[in-house]
């Protein structure tokens, strides 16, 4: 087969690329250039955009001896996973970018263009495994990354292959040392990538400017501090409020809602974080879609502990029903649905009720 | 593999290769007194002499320097801060809108960090700058300016600039004027005293010689402030301990490249007549940029630039990559991210089409089979790539 690996410059991909050309694939590496203007070297490698990463891609194929390309992907990136973060957060949601960048970059705008120049897949370095079509989990539970890939149609993943899904991190990192890839020892990359420094509070702050408001108590209804922006906050937070009046109860408080209508953070005690009923999106099927209502497990953040539950479909939208409380489930992000190991579905989280 | 990027490096002549690699292991500084050191300074000299007759100038106005970016650094930068520092007043830059970013950058920098004044001269749709600009630019204010700084080929589409006219105009301002001539040299007959401009920057391994060496042709009256300090080993302008295999070779290059011109010239266009007739039969649509006559001393007669349109530039780079066709989209890269060709764009013509753009360059080791391969494969490359975009 023809195959395209998408490689960021990290130990993943380019060990999924070895893999492919070991198979007898006849592959092709791809840098996808995220920012327009890439931030020059950046210390602690903690992007995939950087011009030093775009370098260490490139080492990789040589070292595979595959021809490399990279890929301006930086304007439809841009658009479609930088703004729509912003967009979210703006609306007192909370996004996951890298869910949107799969759904929207790499298992759309790069496959449609390497289908189109020819290639017959895509792989990637992602911690997944493809059972006969079916999108599972990892062996490496730590490192599973089914939940930001459960948003991809049966048709994209037919074209995907990710070849680490059944390693271990450990060996893939001595497979790497191995093969010769100076990647090998290279730090894994945990934050958004385009927030260079991690600090998203203070990104958000530079793009949605000040919005001040009060942090309201749920119980007592008292206003007990201030916030700059209802946007930084997350449903379940509880650093970093800046409250200062004590809980009646002294019991730590959360927060339990974001309102940037009203600009208002509610905080109250743990146990209003519950949530038994998860409001999505319309859902999209991994595989065949399921015979409703559904019964099986639900994953509601990333690395997150799965519930198990019962899913319905009600006007077009995934309602689902948890067995056990979830607490501090945050609307934006996706609730990925598992049938044991083998990912069934995804919707985004519009609304929880306890 | 057809190899149709000569514009960015081409082969070494095999004469040059030999030079070099018989020097390799030869021990001695030029600049040491003692025998070792004169019989290393006696290449250099003979070198020079050869690469000053070569190209019309004398042997001191030739400075070696370690590539064509530090030559076309050290004329922009050196010659400036010289003018600025004579007369205050002098801090506008005349840059045509289509060099290398080895000049364009260099003025941009000196905007950014040294006060310039950059007026970038317009060109028309084939990407030349008419005399008249440069007058109308010169005339405003003639005394505020300390360089013009126009190429003698655009590397990218092949448009051959009016350099003596050019020249004179400047010469009557009594302003300094640089040319960027990396590209000519074997493809037009080149003269530096005849041509009248007062820096032209050279490099070796555009025309058969070693990467990594290169001359900047330094009138001897045109004072020029040094960018790397040390030894002063080239007239005080530019340090650092000469490479005398790599001079060497750059000379024996340099000679038989101007020997060899019309000769080498002809074949080239003959041959770059048949691509593009062969292109535009295959894809009817396919847009050639650029001087339209084909004419060798309009436009480089290596240098086929084309615009297929629906197509990117870098979706073609890579299929005919993939069929053992080299060539290039001629823009700049920075983490090797295409962005939309500024020469295109100065000549007018919209980002679609310089995005779509493909430049093939013919150099001494083509052969009608290279020819003859992308005649195959343009046709299905096309339409493969058209598929890709929308």
């Amino acid at each position: 087969m023809k195959v395209l690996a998408a490689m960021s410059g990290g130990v993943d991909s380019a060990v999924a690329a070895a893999r492919a050309v070991d198979a007898g694939h006849d592959v092709t590496g791809v840098h996808l250039a995220l920012s327009p203007s890439p931030a020059s070297y950046r210390s602690g490698a903690r992007g995939c955009c950087s011009l030093e990463d775009s370098r260490d891609a490139r080492r990789a194929a040589d070292v595979l001896d595959i021809p490399f390309y990279v890929w301006d992907v930086a304007e439809r990136f841009a658009r479609d996973v930088v703004d729509d973060f912003v967009a979210e957060y703006a609306a007192g949601r909370t996004p996951n970018p890298c869910v949107r960048c799969n759904e929207r970059i790499k298992f759309a705008a790069v496959l449609d263009r390497a289908l189109a120049l020819g290639f017959d897949a895509v792989c990637t370095g992602h911690y997944a495994r493809l059972v006969d079509g079916l999108l599972h989990r990892a062996v490496d539970s730590g490192k599973d990354q089914s939940y930001v890939l459960a948003v991809l149609r049966p048709d994209q993943l037919a074209r995907a292959m990710f070849p680490l899904g059944d390693t271990r991190k450990p060996d893939v990192r001595a497979e790497a040392a191995a093969r010769g890839l100076i990647v090998a020892d290279k730090p894994d990359s945990h934050d958004i990538c385009f927030i260079a420094d991690g600090d998203t509070r203070r990104w958000l702050e530079g793009r949605l400017g000040s919005q001040p408001g009060p942090i309201v108590d749920a119980q007592t209804g008292d206003v007990v501090g201030g916030h700059d922006g209802a946007y930084a906050f997350t449903v379940g937070q509880r650093r970093g409020l800046g409250v200062t009046v004590p809980a009646p109860d002294g019991r730590p408080r959360y927060v339990l809602d974001v309102s940037v209508v009203t600009r208002t953070v509610t905080v109250g005690p743990e146990d209003r974080l519950d949530v038994r009923t998860v409001l999505a999106g319309e859902p999209t099927w991994c595989g065949p879609q399921p015979t409703l209502p559904w019964q099986g497990l639900a994953q509601l953040r990333a690395h997150g502990e799965v519930h198990r539950c019962t899913g319905e479909v009600v006007d077009g939208r995934l309602v689902v029903r948890l067995w056990d409380p979830a607490r501090g489930i945050a609307p934006g992000q996706t609730v990925a649905l598992y049938d044991d190991t083998r990912v069934v579905g995804s919707a985004t989280i519009n609304s929880t009720a306890g | 593999m057809a190899y149709l990027d000569h514009a960015a490096t081409t082969p070494m002549v095999p004469q040059a290769a030999e030079t070099m690699a018989a020097l390799l292991s030869d021990c001695g500084n030029a600049s040491s007194l003692h025998g070792a050191g004169r019989r290393a300074r006696r290449i250099v000299e003979e070198s020079r002499e050869a690469v000053a007759a070569a190209l019309g100038a004398r042997p001191s106005e030739v400075v070696f320097t370690g590539g064509g970016t530090e030559a076309d650094n050290l004329a922009v930068k050196g010659i400036f801060w010289s003018r600025r520092d004579a007369d205050p007043r002098r801090c506008r830059v005349l840059v045509s809108a289509v060099e290398h970013h080895a000049v364009m950058d260099s003025a941009e920098w000196l905007a950014a960090r040294e006060g310039a004044v950059i007026t970038w001269l317009p060109v028309d749709e084939t990407g030349r700058v008419a005399p008249q600009t440069l007058r109308d630019a010169l005339v405003a204010e003639p005394d505020d300016v300390a360089l013009v700084s126009v190429m003698t080929a655009n590397n990218e589409v092949g448009t051959v600039q009016p350099v003596d006219e050019l020249a004179a105009i400047a010469r009557e301002f009594g302003v300094p004027m640089h040319t960027d001539a990396v590209q000519a040299v074997g493809q037009l007959p080149l003269d530096f005293a005849q041509s009248g401009v007062d820096a032209m920057t050279v490099t070796g391994h555009k025309f058969g010689g070693p990467l990594g060496v290169a001359a900047l042709l330094l009138g001897r009256d045109v004072d020029c402030v040094p960018v790397l300090h040390g030894g002063g080993q080239e007239r005080d302008v530019r340090s650092g301990t000469l490479d005398v295999p790599a001079i060497a070779a750059f000379a024996v290059a340099a000679e038989l490249a101007v020997k060899e011109q019309p000769v080498r010239a002809e074949r080239l266009r003959e041959l770059r007549n048949s691509l593009v007739d062969g292109v535009v039969v295959a894809v009817p649509d396919a847009q050639l940029n650029g001087e339209p006559s084909l004419d060798p001393l309009r436009r480089l007669p290596g240098n086929a630039h084309f615009s297929f349109p629906g197509c990117e530039g870098d979706a073609l780079l890579m299929l005919l990559d993939a069929r053992g066709i080299e060539c290039s989209t001629g823009s700049a890269c920075s983490a090797g991210v295409a962005r939309p060709s500024h020469v295109l764009l100065a000549m007018g013509h919209d980002e679609a089409r310089a995005r779509a753009s493909l430049r093939f360059s013919l150099g001494h080791t083509s052969t009608d089979a290279d020819v003859a391969a992308v005649i195959d494969a343009i046709a299905p490359v096309v339409e493969r790539a058209r598929s890709t975009s929308g």
